[in-house]
């Protein structure tokens, strides 16, 4: 009966605290949600591994793998005050993993006038050093400025000779170290999501349009540039161009 | 809780926590260790002497140690291992060292199992290796004049059972840790390495050349593996399906898991099923021999040319940055042998 009566005490100690505590949170978690597409169709690994997409070029593809670095989840307010969030996520449609991140912060309650992530690191988060991301092999040479990959999309395409071939569309710094000193460019970009009201848990659903990174503003041309690209300047710099029209925001719950 | 203290028996075992070694520590994420499980020292005792001792196996003239050789990596320096009965197997047997980070869990070149636990359940009993029937297995470890008492103090029972033996097993397999080659001195200021081994390394890392880092991990991971599955263009149709045998799906048929290019100077012959000899055979079947098919990796490059054609140079050096992975004082740690 004592331990019964201790226990009691001990929920309504715990519950008081709760209440008191709930009485003064003003914010909530936010989840973003990854969704994919090629163009109005959805796309999830199940898709993976069949040629069934059609590039602006007209090649035929697959997808085998795609997965992508996001960081620096930034809410905008309407004085322009910005909180960035810390953390980062590693999408990996592939193995349907992280499609869904929720920062660890909390989201005061208000109107934002964006919400916005970094696509990839910027230069600073860059130069961190990361376990899960080593983990995942997820490392840009150091020849190559070291860092992180931004995207690994990968699979095949029906090249000019009707043939399969692999094309593997990494997206990283651009670097050229043909030249000296080594010239680099950053590739990394924010994706503006536009305003969002917080007013309670909410849920940010973010949309990938595959289909962008072969479109917009470059025609991408699978015959030319399929594989190596990662020391390829010129070719991350496109990427970086097509990425601009990549991601949209879905909708918010 | 104090009645289940006044039950308990004598069973006090010892923790013994694996001893992550700087390179790991400092880049990749910690072992996994099973929290039904932990690492104890009776645990990793028990587990060394199962693993070194023929009594696993039917009729008991084979031990886990015959087609795992610490000499050799803890693998079989034949292409095929044969079971107790003298029937080959169909795949090379597989080095065991640094596996609490696998991070998936998933063994064997198929992945056919999940947790190094259930890994060490397939052999013993598997009719073309150990052929042990676990019933009879049980009773002549329980018949012995050591094992219950062993098992007594590394689980708290006497009663042995195939999950506790495979957990022992598991144990002593955790602490099977290699992390001095001469790389890791490198990497760890206190070696140097050859400018032959330093230009090996820039054709391992470098996208036009090797680019093996893909699968294979980098400076920042010190496994030499990412332990996933590909396949690597060994052969245009397939008698051995890997991975597909196991998930059933067509996409992943051709397709073995990456192996670390650790301690590849005692690891020979390579690949699934033991077919290239030496590494130069390895390099060449990258460069100039790769087979298309309709799962091969998209990574595998110039793949109607046969591959990335390296010239004879960067062969020569990509072999010696490879062997600079090699850790002898992993092979001759007194630790790990049969004593």
């Amino acid at each position: 009966m004592k331990k019964i009566i201790a226990s009691l005490v001990f929920c309504l100690i715990l519950f008081s605290c709760s209440k008191d505590k709930d009485d003064v949170v003003l914010g909530a978690l936010v989840t973003f949600n990854f969704f994919h597409s090629w163009d109005e169709t959805s796309v999830t690994n199940s898709d993976f591994n069949t040629i069934k997409f059609a590039n602006a070029n007209g090649e035929n593809l697959s997808i085998e793998k795609l997965r992508y670095l996001i960081s620096k989840v930034t809410f905008t307010t309407s004085v322009g005050e910005q909180l960035v969030l810390s953390g980062y996520n590693l999408v990996d449609v592939t193995n349907n993993t992280n499609l869904s991140f929720t920062p660890i912060e909390t989201i005061p309650f208000g109107n934002y006038t964006n919400v916005s992530f970094t696509f990839g690191f910027d230069n600073e988060a860059n130069s961190g050093n990361y376990t899960d991301l080593n983990s995942a092999s997820w490392n840009v040479p150091a020849m190559l400025g070291g860092g992180y990959h931004y995207m690994q999309l990968e699979g095949k395409f029906i090249d000019s000779n009707t043939n399969e071939t692999g094309y593997a569309y990494h997206t990283i710094r651009a670097v050229d170290n043909s030249v000296s000193p080594t010239k680099f460019e950053d590739t990394f970009f924010e994706v503006d999501l536009g305003a969002v009201t917080i007013s309670n848990s909410t849920i940010i659903n973010v949309e990938m349009n595959i289909a962008e990174w072969f479109k917009t503003p470059n025609i991408w041309d699978l015959n030319v540039l399929n594989n190596m690209l990662m020391p390829n300047y010129d070719a991350q710099i496109m990427m970086f161009e097509n990425g601009q029209n990549v991601f949209s925001l879905k909708s918010v719950e | 809780m104090s009645c289940s203290n006044e039950e308990a028996n004598n069973y006090v075992p010892t923790p013994s926590s694996l001893e992550i070694p700087q390179l790991f520590e400092d880049n990749i994420l910690n072992p996994v260790i099973p929290f039904n499980n932990p690492q104890t020292v009776e645990g990793i005792a028990l587990g060394k002497k199962l693993f070194f001792d023929p009594i696993l196996s039917g009729n008991n003239p084979q031990s886990c140690a015959d087609c795992h050789a610490p000499e050799n990596a803890f693998t079989d320096s034949s292409r095929f291992s044969d079971g107790i009965d003298g029937i080959l197997g169909n795949r090379n047997s597989m080095p065991l060292f640094n596996l609490a980070w696998n991070y998936d869990e998933k063994f064997f070149w198929d992945g056919g199992a999940f947790s190094l636990e259930h890994q060490a359940f397939v052999p013993v009993s598997s009719p073309i290796e150990m052929k042990s029937q676990w019933k009879q297995l049980q009773q002549e470890l329980q018949n012995h004049p050591e094992y219950p008492t062993l098992f007594n103090q590394a689980f708290g029972t006497s009663t042995i059972d195939s999950t506790l033996v495979t957990k022992a097993i598991a144990q002593f397999e955790r602490t099977l840790i290699s992390s001095n080659s001469k790389f890791d001195k490198y990497l760890l200021g206190v070696g140097t390495l050859t400018s032959q081994e330093l230009n090996g390394f820039n054709v391992f890392m470098d996208e036009t050349k090797g680019d093996c880092f893909h699968c294979h991990g980098s400076d920042k991971n010190p496994l030499w593996t990412d332990n996933k599955f590909h396949n690597n263009g060994l052969d245009a149709t397939f008698t051995d399906l890997g991975l597909g045998k196991i998930t059933g799906d067509p996409a992943d048929n051709g397709k073995f898991k990456s192996p670390s290019l650790r301690n590849l100077a005692f690891t020979a012959p390579y690949m699934h099923d033991g077919r290239f000899a030496t590494l130069e055979e390895v390099i060449n079947h990258y460069s100039e021999e790769l087979k298309t098919s309709p799962t091969i990796d998209p990574l595998m490059k110039k793949v109607a040319q046969g591959g990335v054609q390296l010239s004879a140079q960067d062969k020569a050096d990509l072999k010696a940055f490879l062997l600079s992975l090699s850790d002898d004082e992993f092979i001759n740690n007194p630790v790990f042998q049969n004593q």
